[in-house]
């Protein structure tokens, strides 16, 4: 089937399979690997992207055919050039990231986290998160992360 | 130039090097790779824990579109790849299932085809015809040797090792006369690392008939020669590539059955093949953990001085004994049992038994087996307390292995190099401030409500190791480091290691940095590529820093060394005369005369004069001894009765982990291991039920831990050096998950004691504590 994806801008159109997940089309089709797949159960949102510039999806919950005309937003679309974006910035600053496997997921969750809610409170944050899995940080610094983008961002604001 | 300030870059918290461009999702890991022709391997699993194979029938897999070719074990066993040795070089796995399966999801067959969809539909056409046979799901009924598992091997038992240490006379006759005695069957549950990126691999051989082979792996030089070894490619003709890892944990060591398909695949196919296992895949096949069933017994005076410690293990290692220990060392550190506490007498013994279930019992973020060890050590201790009717700090404090007896010589024979426990537990009893707790605990239990305080005061024991001891397949586990410097003071330093998330581009970096005066920014680090690194024995076993971070201190010497006689020539001065101070070379006594690594560096390419030209050294580092990691941790727990809930209140963490390289990596590194052991202490286990059927195959009912379960953790910090360290430090990365089980049990078992509770084996879940206090309540009222 031919589907038609804008990720990150630029539109993508692909004759894909119906079932290819929208994570595999990701990866595979546009070859945007910064999506990670980690569990087969949309467990573990490493594969998290944002959909049409709100809402933070498990890419490898939807098929490719579902994203048909909509916009998709991947970790490669969030720095502005060599200016990283503040969420990428709070998670360096604040060593939110160890082996960065679950970090694609966990930023395009908190872009839609922030968006939602531009002030969360650590708990807010902890709640928004609970659908990525990380192994490797302990989530505190990934909290701390956010709570950095959150004030940069209101401050740019 | 002179006039620039000294680098001192050791213990600066440095942000990661390595983080732009996983921030960026320009992280390189084996499943981004996509070579052209390239084929997906899927594998075949068995559905059956025991099981003979009557019959495999491809037909219809190759009727697949897109299927190009299945392969099963008696064609490996024709090409004389049947099996795979495991690392210690006890025992040997079936690459695919040749005449029976012994696990449920065994490899039994490969499929190879032209897309990853292809591969699994060609994969659920293999049609395998199985006659089941009796399950053995227990190291007991294995005991008994009524079902033989593995009549491939010599030996017809189900018994595959004995090991001991220590004193087994002395230890009995101490038991026998100690006034105060508990003993305590302690299981430490089959639990799986399971780090976010599963295993996998691509496989290529290319015009020139070089096996390319990218890999998740934690030691690449280990598989280069353990690949040449089985496969009879000759080792030059092997590139094994560890690009960016996905956390490894001890799951990335051993080498797996779909790494030998992939080859095999790529060879007869003669076109790339990826192989990247599925979640259930790992979590039912690569290389679980623990599985120790810890008889533990300890002697003690009426005062509390301890006399004795003996414990009996029996191991639960599953079909194969795929167990990644060094080759002397079948139940690797376990010796390290006797934990922080001067025992007169000790005796550790363990015997392991195949049964139907997955092999492995690899170090899972711990050095070999030192998680079992100190969880049962630390555990014993509180039930002994109980007994003694004793503050179970108190107890800990008094046993002490004391600051003046290091080197410490422990009962079971390990050289303890430094710590100061004391001062670490005083650290941490003031902090989380231990008198008010206990009189809020107190006035708590009078209204009945449950809430616990749990130590462990751990000592670690890893950095393997002194060649004396340790190796992997023959191979000593020393390790190595290639630094160069360039002309302009910039430099690349390449090591055996391999960082799969701990920070090795920034902290060996600093390294460098700290030795030669130069700016960490511009030290590159590489890692996991065989062809430019020099050989080591990779990261796991928090070995990294104890030895590979020394051989990068001691090639820095080297460097240095070289750089002192350009900086003569330089002075004008015969080499004698110039001195390394305040990171440069200086004329001795007269500081104003001095010139920095950075000129040196460039006169090391222009200005050389009789001096061989250029900047580089390497060095093999053969550690004289293991490093001894210790810690102070302290739980504060609350418990709903109605529920069984248990609220982690507080968390304190004090390390010390000898001289810090970075302490924004190590706290990192802390808050991980912290939240793993919490993991494992609450949540973590793979079951098997009676019939062998594994009943925690993916993330729902595997349960991690999220954002939202996780207590948020305090730490802070003792620094006592190894002494024989060239940097002092010891390691880190794994303490946290070796230290914090017990502290969480401990703390859970102290809430309940006023229950009646004395022991609990984890994973703590709401419904095994509410069990606990519902029985308890039934008895009592």
């Amino acid at each position: 089937m031919k589907v038609n994806v804008t990720v990150n801008g630029v539109p993508y159109e692909r004759e894909v399979e119906p079932r290819t997940l929208l994570a595999y089309f990701l990866r595979e089709d546009c070859g945007l690997t910064g999506t990670h797949v980690g569990c087969d159960t949309s467990s573990c949102g490493c594969c998290v992207v944002v959909l049409d510039s709100e809402r933070a999806v498990k890419s490898c919950s939807m098929f490719a055919v579902q994203a048909d005309g909509h916009q998709v937003q991947t970790v490669e679309g969030l720095a502005n050039g060599g200016t990283l974006h503040p969420l990428q910035q709070g998670f360096w600053d604040q060593h939110g990231l160890q082996c960065g496997y679950c970090t694609p997921g966990m930023l395009m969750t908190s872009v839609a986290l922030l968006k939602r809610n531009p002030n969360p409170s650590e708990s807010d944050i902890r709640e928004g998160l609970a659908g990525n899995l990380c192994r490797c940080t302990g989530y505190q610094n990934i909290v701390k992360a956010v709570q950095q983008a959150s004030a940069a961002m209101g401050v740019q604001a | 130039m002179s006039d620039e300030k000294p680098a001192g870059c050791l213990g600066k918290a440095m942000k990661r090097k390595e983080d732009p461009r996983f921030l960026r999702g320009k992280g390189h890991y084996v499943d981004d790779i996509r070579l052209p022709g390239m084929l997906y391997l899927s594998l075949v699993r068995s559905p059956y824990p025991h099981a003979e194979i009557k019959s495999i029938d491809i037909g219809d897999a190759m009727k697949v579109s897109g299927v190009v070719a299945v392969i099963t074990g008696k064609d490996l066993e024709a090409a004389g790849l049947g099996w795979l040795p495991t690392f210690h070089g006890y025992d040997k796995q079936m690459v695919l299932a040749i005449g029976k399966v012994l696990f449920q999801y065994q490899e039994v067959a490969a499929v190879f085809a032209e897309t990853r969809g292809a591969a699994a539909d060609g994969a659920e056409a293999v049609q395998v015809d199985y006659a089941p046979l009796p399950v053995v799901a227990d190291p007991f009924t294995s005991k008994t040797d009524q079902i033989i598992l593995r009549p491939d091997r010599d030996a017809k038992t189900n018994h595959i090792y004995h090991w001991e240490v220590g004193d087994k006379d002395k230890t009995a006759t101490a038991l026998a006369s100690s006034p105060k005695k508990i003993k305590e069957r302690i299981w430490f549950q089959r639990c799986h690392p399971a780090p976010l990126e599963p295993c996998g691999c691509v496989a290529e051989f290319d015009a020139m008939g070089r096996l390319q082979f990218y890999v998740t792996s934690q030691a690449p030089h280990v598989y280069r020669t353990a690949l040449a070894l089985v496969t009879g490619i000759p080792e030059d003709k092997i590139h094994v590539v560890s690009p960016d890892i996905g956390g490894g944990f001890g799951n990335k060591v051993p080498v797996y059955p779909g790494y030998v398909c992939a080859i095999v695949g790529a060879l007869k196919i003669g076109r790339p093949v990826k192989w990247i296992e599925t979640r259930t895949e790992n979590l039912t096949s690569t290389g679980f953990a623990r599985d120790y069933h810890m008889d533990v017994e300890i002697g003690a005076t009426a005062e509390g001085r301890l006399t004795a410690l003996h414990v009996a293990t029996t191991a639960d290692h599953g079909a194969f004994d795929a167990a990644a220990d060094p080759t002397k060392y079948p139940a690797g550190m376990f010796g390290v049992v006797t934990g922080s506490y001067d025992f007169p007498a000790a005796h550790a013994e363990v015997d392991a038994y195949f049964t139907n279930k997955a092999p492995g019992g690899i170090a899972y973020r711990c050095s070999f087996r030192v998680t079992e060890a100190s969880y049962a050590i630390e555990r014993a201790m509180d039930i002994l307390a109980d007994e003694l009717g004793m503050d179970a700090a108190e107890l800990r404090r008094k046993n002490f292995v004391r600051k003046d007896k290091f080197p410490y010589p422990s009962a079971l024979g390990f050289t303890y190099d430094s710590g100061d426990y004391e001062k670490t537990l005083g650290v941490a009893l003031d902090k989380i401030g231990y008198q008010a707790l206990l009189k809020e605990q107190a006035e708590k239990r009078a209204r009945g409500e449950l809430m616990g305080i749990g130590f462990s005061t751990f000592t670690e024991v890893v950095g393997a190791g002194p060649s004396k001891h340790f190796d992997i397949l023959g191979i000593k586990m020393f390790d190595s480091a290639e630094i160069r410097i360039h002309p302009t003071g910039a430099g690349i330093v390449r090591t055996g290691t391999k960082s799969q998330g701990q920070g090795h581009e920034t902290t060996w970096a600093q390294i460098v940095g700290e030795e030669l005066g130069l700016d960490p920014q511009n030290i590159m680090v590489e890692e996991g590529d065989t062809d430019t690194a020099p050989y080591g024995l990779g990261t796991y076993a928090s070995r990294s820093t104890p030895v590979a971070g020394g051989a990068i201190a001691l090639a820095a010497r080297r460097v240095r060394e070289k750089a002192r006689k350009v900086a003569a020539h330089m002075l004008e001065v015969g080499e004698d005369d110039v001195e390394w101070k305040d990171y440069k070379f200086q004329v001795k006594g007269v500081p104003a005369k001095s010139v920095t690594m950075k000129e040196v560096a460039f006169a090391a390419y222009t200005n050389m004069a009789q001096n061989e030209p250029g900047l580089e050294a390497s060095y093999y580092y053969d550690p004289p001894n293991m490093t001894f990691p210790s810690g102070a941790y302290v739980a504060v727990v609350d418990i709903d009765r109605e529920t069984g809930e248990v609220k982690v209140r507080r968390f304190l963490a004090v390390d010390d982990c000898g001289t810090i390289i970075n302490p924004l990596v190590v706290e990192g590194q802390i808050h991980g291991g912290l939240t793993e052991g919490f993991a494992i202490a609450f949540m973590q286990e793979i079951q098997y039920d009676k019939d062998g059927n594994n009943l925690n195959t993916n993330f729902t009912d595997y349960l991690l831990p999220t954002s939202l379960e996780t207590p948020a953790w305090e730490t802070d910090k003792t620094v006592t050096p190894s002494p024989h360290h060239p940097i002092g430090a010891k390691g880190v990365g794994e303490s946290p998950n070796v230290g914090s089980p017990a502290a969480f049990v401990n703390a859970v078992v102290d809430a309940l004691s006023p229950l009646g509770v004395r022991h609990l084996d984890m994973p703590l879940t709401r419904d095994k504590v509410w069990r606990a206090i519902r029985a308890a309540q039934v008895v009592t009222t």
